[in-house]
């Protein structure tokens, strides 16, 4: 091309020899330049190469801009100008404006403006660009490309997404009650910094944010940044073409979800960890389901009425099997929090609570289930009274995110647990006053439970993450009464994970003593792991012991049911021959 | 296609009755009590021998002047009550059954929600919107 340029132009300047960078910047500048004024087609690198070299010529306009950004004074500009041959044919041709852009790099390294200049090897010309030259570079405004500069720079428009968001969600909040975990109306900013690691949700909130947020918001942004990327040339030019390609894309997908401006569906992963915590406590295995009476019970405690919560039901169980698995019982869960936030319930499943969204969006790790299995196959026996057990937990922590009186609410719970558990468990039951009343009781007897076979070290890496979890929705939960009945369950679920991993008993002091420190230090988790890994033993053992007991004392009632029932047969047996003895009688 | 649809419980009392409002639904509401007599009497008829041959679907219950009545019984005694327009005569007998079964399956789906108890009026959105399918489909 270098030759061709040099024949072509005939007897004018001499040939130009360009680097493989400078060739590429060049005819980059050119294109845009030949482009811009034709009001250009959308991605311009790719239409650089297409240009024929002969046939294009760039406009005065865009060329003096970009002879004006190269911040050279002006004489120095018109004599590039004459040098390169622009004057004497009139136009900027390429071989004309590729001189000049050489011309341009030798006075900005302090060369004299000279031909013999242009021979030597230069760095590429530098263009400071102002906010029109930065329009012109990016083509036509179009959205595509605003959205395309903002990519690299992600980091500031955060900030101003999150400031036109907040004041638009803000707006939209109606409800007074807003309950102190993250409700939808404040998901969107969560929703802005925490998906925004996940490069598609990146995307997606740009898009989405983008029609609503004034595009004016953004072009001051484009301003600052304009200078840098004119400092790398070429470069963001072709990073943005593939960026543009990609982008086209991605926005293809988009507009097909974009389709969901939906915020207040949207799960956060925030609010997704929450739920999946629920259903654990309601079912330990997440790939499982949770029975219709189960999730009855637990949703019943949300207090909306039976036909919201019919209707809820109807939304979320997508299958109709009367049986709610992780993503539906998430989607559940997700309207109900959205409809005590006063969010009318919608007309059919948003797509972003369908279960196959949200098993897409968040897959759910596999160590947690194969703890959670090994855990449901030793525990067949003792599922019921600890379902319960944790019911009531859980009815215990959604008192933080049902926004309701929370008087109301244990009373009603405890009601509802008394009557539920009268047989199973007086026990539990009879220590729930003592919870509320402020005191920490020592811990109920927990069903002994076998030990299983080892399970991974994994689990007390859970254990850490859910006693963080612990202490932030203690924080969370205002009533400062809540406090003792939250630092109880935390303290429930790390004894009983912590159990099998441990072979030796341990008295059920320990326990005791696991549980009071526990909710106190459950700031410093390792060395309170360590030492409740000890204490844990004791209490296996002395479980197993209680075990053994409790087995004879069911069997000593079960020889005697057998003998009553014997006696009952040979009653049985003796009216019958009565009744045998006597029919004839009655025949006659 | 139906003009009427309704399901009434075992005690015969209506879970869930829907007419095409362009005329009086008094009319409706009554030929489908009269119905349920002419259900029981199928029922009882087939039932004692072959109780678990009985077919669900009853088929044409009585004819009017302007409509025929179709009937339908679960195992559960809970029966489906289908008046359909007697000017309609493209409709066949398969397409009724058809119709009886999507109303069956529509009303295990409304079963299994928890928050259901049977012998509630049936308020389910998708039992409305499958109903109405039905009714308009004809129109």
């Amino acid at each position: 091309m270098e030759a061709a340029a040099g024949g072509g132009c005939g007897s004018g300047p001499p040939p130009l020899l360009l680097s493989e960078g400078e060739q590429q910047c060049y005819s980059e500048l050119f294109a845009r330049c030949a482009g811009a004024t034709g009001g250009g087609p959308g991605p311009v690198p790719p239409d650089a190469t297409r240009v024929a070299p002969g046939t294009a010529t760039a406009a005065a306009g865009p060329v003096a801009d970009l002879f004006r950004a190269s911040q050279l004074p002006a004489e120095t500009l018109h004599q590039i100008t004459e040098l390169c041959g622009a004057k004497r044919v009139g136009y900027f041709g390429p071989t004309q404006f590729y001189i000049a852009l050489k011309l341009i790099a030798a006075a900005q390294s302090g060369l004299p403006v000279r031909i013999e200049s242009i021979k030597c090897e230069l760095p590429l010309p530098r263009f400071m660009m102002s906010k029109n030259d930065g329009e012109i570079r990016f083509g036509n405004p179009a959205e595509l490309h605003g959205t395309k500069a903002q990519i690299p720079y992600l980091t500031t428009e955060k900030n101003s997404f999150k400031r036109t968001d907040d004041e638009d969600k803000q707006q939209e909040t109606q409800s007074p009650t807003m309950s102190p975990l993250a409700s939808p109306p404040s998901s969107p900013p969560h929703y802005q910094r925490v998906p925004l690691s996940h490069g598609y949700s990146k995307l997606r909130s740009s898009t989405e944010q983008m029609h609503p947020a004034p595009y004016e918001a953004r072009q001051p942004l484009v301003q600052p940044e304009g200078p840098s990327s004119g400092g790398s040339g070429s470069k963001p030019l072709r990073h943005q073409a593939s960026l543009i390609r990609s982008f086209s894309v991605e926005r293809e997908l988009q507009d097909s979800s974009s389709s969901y401006p939906d915020e207040p569906w949207r799960i956060t992963a925030e609010q997704r960890e929450y739920y999946v915590n629920q259903f654990r406590s309601l079912q330990p295995d997440p790939s499982s389901f949770i029975s219709g009476s189960v999730a009855k019970n637990f949703f019943t405690k949300s207090k909306l009425s039976i036909p919201e919560l019919s209707y809820i039901w109807e939304l979320s169980d997508a299958d109709c099997d009367g049986a709610l698995t992780l993503p539906e019982f998430c989607a559940a869960f997700h309207l109900i929090v959205a409809r005590k936030n006063g969010y009318p319930l919608p007309e059919g499943l948003p797509p972003t609570l369908q279960p196959d969204y949200l098993q897409a969006a968040f897959p759910k790790p596999k160590r947690e289930c194969a703890l959670y299995d090994s855990y449901s196959e030793s525990l067949p026996a003792n599922q019921q009274p600890r379902d319960l057990n944790r019911m009531e937990k859980a009815s215990v922590k959604d008192m933080a995110d049902f926004p309701v009186p929370t008087q109301d609410v244990t009373g009603d719970d405890k009601q509802a647990l008394k009557s539920a558990t009268n047989e199973a468990l007086p026990k539990d039951v009879s220590e729930e006053p003592a919870t509320k009343s402020g005191l920490l009781p020592p811990p109920p007897a927990l069903p002994p439970r076998p030990c299983p076979s080892q399970s991974e070290q994994v689990s007390e890496a859970e254990l850490l993450p859910q006693l963080n979890r612990a202490p932030s929705q203690t924080a969370e939960s205002s009533p400062a009464k809540k406090d003792t009945p939250y630092s109880q369950p935390p303290s429930k679920p790390i004894r009983r994970k912590l159990r099998p991993e441990n072979q030796t008993t341990e008295n059920q002091e320990p326990p005791t003593t696991v549980s009071g420190p526990a909710p106190v230090a459950t700031v410093k988790p390792h060395p309170t792991v360590q030492k409740q890994s000890s204490k844990q033993k004791k209490a296996i053992q002395t479980a197993i012991r209680k075990n053994k007991e409790a087995n004879a004392v069911l069997a000593r009632l079960n020889s005697e049911l057998q003998q009553q029932l014997k006696e009952v047969h040979q009653e049985r047996i003796a009216l019958e021959n009565q009744l045998e003895q006597l029919r004839p009688v009655t025949v006659l | 296609m139906a003009v009427c649809v309704a399901v009434i419980a075992k005690e015969n009392y209506p879970l869930y009755i829907r007419s095409a409002p362009t005329e009086n639904e008094l009319k409706f509401h009554y030929m489908v009590h009269t119905s349920l007599d002419v259900v029981d009497e199928k029922i009882s008829a087939m039932g004692k021998a072959l109780v678990d041959q009985r077919e669900l679907y009853l088929g044409l219950l009585y004819p009017t002047e302007d409509y025929k009545v179709y009937g339908y019984v679960t195992n559960s005694k809970v029966k489906f009550v289908m008046v359909v327009d007697s000017s309609n005569t493209a409709l066949r007998d398969n397409e009724i059954r058809s119709m009886f079964r999507k109303l069956h399956n529509s009303y295990t789906d409304v079963m299994c929600n928890p928050f259901y108890n049977p012998g509630d009026r049936i308020q389910s959105r998708a039992f409305d919107n499958m109903v109405t399918s039905m009714m308009i489909q004809v129109c």
